[in-house]
């Protein structure tokens, strides 16, 4: 019991970091029904840019506070992530619009394969490894035997991926930009007719999905405290499959699929092998896409002609 | 990229409201953001340190080399694109279209003759054909990627489904010949029509229940079942020798007759001098066919009624299915056919490389498989061709050129710059040229009216 409750408590942050990615993927895909597969290296280079961030603030800088040094980094990755997000629509994307059907699909492969190689040419090949941030544990539970702990680290990312849920989920739903994107993804056109900026909607969804994704990616990096260019990969499709299993188009459902994926993940890894965990979740991705690809809170699709 | 979203009249329009001013804005808007974007993932490089911890070390001079090399580009690309707009609207653009397949069928016999000849060639050029081993290793590595390339054009550029787990059945067909021949003995002659089934039987296992999927879903769904075998090749160690792979499988034979320097050996028979060099050919021309096969293949295909519906599939599959078309057969015969030449590939490239490993098989090899389909422009054989020959042997030949190196410094190897360049080809294709480079895809029947 005490065994299981320690790994639900990592299968929890984990989850929370596969949610934050996997709402990038959601939210995309939902206002223009593509599978934005250099999601997750724009995850890895947002891990990069707060690693960076962070090693100018603490060894140039001499910042000492870890509170002040979370926030400039986080802040500091969001920026400049969005500004990726935004580049990569404008450049590969957007162009693409009217085109056939798969080609946003190989653009975004080539996007893809761009960036974790672009990350592998300008910072090397090797992992790289962080100081931890804080290393405190907060005892939940103990007895003889086991110890339940819940680390600062895993209180830190669950409470900020839960302030920014919120604030997303109030930007989503209450204010203007949250109607004209909902506007956008129910029916483009109609949109525009009605004075909604389509393009502009559009750029800053990828805006605010490369900014959760770096948040995840932030998160990612105090947590496991090293990142390599090829990090994204296998992260964008745990997403990817948190989203889809959530019911792509749906936010809730991407967080609630990322928690499960986490959980499952974590679970897997403690009572079967962890060599296969990657497997599972491929395996999951399949299962869901073949019985129900609808998802869990997702609208069935039908087919137009 | 504003002018990608606009009309050709718009742009022109534009183009001439706002000529040198206006260019050079926007230019500057682009450098400006590409400056935004290196910072700080260009401008500071972290290295492990000689202590723990990393040392991070500015390069602010590539940051702006690399801003002026986007502002120039960019302009350079807007006054390209102002003129040719203009150009475009005075001339109907079916003729672009006959031009691209003229350039096609000049290009064809001259790339199938320098295939054939290659050995012949490498060998008058380097002096011997030990000396012109690096060329034949060359063209050996090419012809493999157009093989594949060829492969997956049936899957992607014929079919229209998006498979990006291809490179699973080159691995089911490597393993095959690897595991028949150091376990039960088998010759490799057994072992390839072997390694086609099996991968071919793959294809259809995992084709069955993911086929009723829509485009991009099936793309993810074939990626995690590439990922899948090649985690299930690292883990399952009793099976596939884990990530340390399988070695000393068995070399090639000329039909029984083993490449040795003895008595019964392929020298000796034909009354020739050994030389090791007759198997390093005798593999080139071996892949040379065994790819000759598959665009024979693909092409006889295009004429019977399922390439037809291939086609048809592509193009709009609601249609196909109203018009009585079982899309489930069409697409699964598609799917079996490429995975099966993809596994006469995954043998061969066991023969050849006598070594196969988990590491050879990642998605990475799918996605170039794919950019070589894609950059061909999908469907067309020629442009596959070409487009295996620019991106595998184009990268080789760079690292040969010694003033890359005076320019670039000491250290530079064209082979980091590969995927990048595979990347941002894949994007600028899909932006620029989503047809093809070489050559257009063509349905390879049209109602008459059409062609006018």
């Amino acid at each position: 019991m005490e065994f299981f409750a320690q790994q639900f408590i990592n299968g929890l942050t984990l989850g929370s970091i596969y949610g934050l990615i996997a709402i990038g993927y959601t939210m995309v895909f939902g206002i223009i029904g593509m599978v934005n597969f250099a999601h997750g290296d724009v995850f890895m280079v947002s891990a990069f840019i707060a690693l960076i961030a962070f090693l100018i603030l603490t060894t140039w800088l001499g910042l000492s506070s870890v509170a002040l040094v979370f926030l400039i980094v986080l802040v500091v990755a969001m920026v400049l992530t969005a500004l990726w997000g935004w580049a990569i629509e404008r450049v590969a994307y957007r162009p693409l619009r009217g085109s056939f059907r798969l080609a946003p699909l190989i653009s975004a492969i080539g996007v893809s394969i761009f960036l974790s190689n672009f990350v592998q040419v300008v910072q090397g090949a090797r992992n790289k490894p962080v100081p931890p941030l804080v290393r405190d544990v907060i005892v939940l539970y103990q007895n003889e035997q086991y110890t339940v702990t819940l680390s600062y680290k895993q209180a830190i990312i669950m409470v900020t991926t839960a302030v920014l849920l919120a604030g997303f989920w109030y930007l989503v739903q209450k204010t203007p930009f949250g109607r004209a994107q909902r506007a956008v993804e129910q029916d483009r056109r109609m949109a525009a007719l009605l004075g909604i900026n389509v393009d502009r909607t559009i750029s800053l969804t990828f805006v605010l999905g490369a900014a959760l994704a770096a948040v995840a990616g932030t998160l990612y990096l105090l947590y496991y405290g090293v990142v390599s260019f090829s990090d994204g990969f296998v992260p964008g499709v745990k997403a990817f499959t948190a989203a889809v299993l959530g019911g792509i188009g749906s936010l809730p459902g991407a967080v609630i699929g990322g928690i499960i994926i986490g959980l499952i993940e974590t679970f897997w890894s403690a009572y079967f092998s962890i060599e296969y965990k990657d497997v599972a979740a491929f395996l999951i991705l399949i299962v869901v896409l073949i019985f129900k690809p609808s998802g869990i809170l997702g609208r069935p699709e039908v087919e137009k002609v | 990229m504003a002018s990608g979203s606009t009309t050709p009249i718009a742009a022109t329009a534009r183009a001439e409201a706002s000529p040198l001013p206006g260019l050079i804005k926007d230019a500057g808007l682009f450098a400006l953001v590409t400056l935004g974007l290196c910072v700080p993932i260009v401008s500071y490089r972290t290295d492990l340190g000689q202590g723990i911890g990393l040392v991070i070390t500015s390069r602010w001079g590539t940051v702006f080399a690399l801003c002026a090399a986007i502002f120039v580009l960019r302009f350079l690309q807007q006054l390209y694109l102002g003129g040719r707009d203009r150009r475009r609207a005075a001339r109907a653009p079916i003729a672009v279209v006959e031009g691209a397949s003229r350039l096609g069928a000049i290009l064809a016999p001259i790339t199938l003759g320098i295939a054939l000849t290659l050995p012949l060639l490498a060998a008058l050029g380097a002096g011997s054909l030990g000396e012109g081993r690096y060329w034949i290793d060359l063209g050996i590595l090419i012809l493999t990627y157009v093989m594949l390339g060829w492969g997956l054009n049936i899957v992607v550029g014929l079919a229209g489904l998006l498979d990006l787990g291809y490179v699973a059945f080159y691995a089911v067909g490597a393993y095959s010949y690897a595991l028949l021949s150091t376990v039960f003995g088998l010759s490799f002659w057994v072992c390839l029509p072997m390694a086609g089934l099996f991968a071919a039987a793959f294809g259809v296992l995992l084709g069955f229940p993911v086929l009723r999927l829509r485009g991009d879903y099936l793309a993810i769904v074939t990626l995690a079942f590439g990922e899948i075998i090649r985690l299930v090749l690292i883990n399952w160690t009793d099976f596939s020798g884990g990530s340390a792979g399988i070695s000393s499988i068995p070399r090639v034979s000329f039909f029984g007759l083993p490449f040795t320097a003895g008595e019964s050996g392929f020298a000796a028979t034909f009354g020739l001098a050994f030389n090791p060099m007759h198997r390093l050919v005798f593999l080139y021309y071996l892949i040379l066919v065994l790819a000759l096969v598959t665009n024979l293949v693909t092409l006889r295909m295009r004429r019977l009624p399922l390439g037809r519906a291939w086609e048809a599939l592509r193009e709009d599959e609601i249609a196909c299915r109203s018009l009585g078309i079982d899309t489930t057969i069409t697409k699964l015969t598609a799917f079996a056919l490429g995975a099966m030449f993809a596994g006469f590939a995954g043998s061969f490239f066991a023969v050849r490389q006598a070594f196969v490993s988990p590491e050879s098989f990642n998605f990475l090899e799918s996605a170039i498989i794919l950019a070589i389909v894609v950059l061909g422009g999908m469907g067309s054989q020629i442009g596959v061709a070409i487009a295996a020959i620019v991106m595998v042997g184009g990268p080789e030949l760079l690292r040969n050129l010694g003033f890359l190196k005076a320019v670039f410094g000491e250290g530079f190897d064209p082979n980091e710059y590969r995927l990048l360049l595979f990347g941002l080809a894949m994007v600028a294709m899909m932006v620029f040229r989503p047809r093809g480079l070489i050559s257009e895809r063509t349905p390879s029947v049209t109602i008459a009216e059409r062609g006018r």
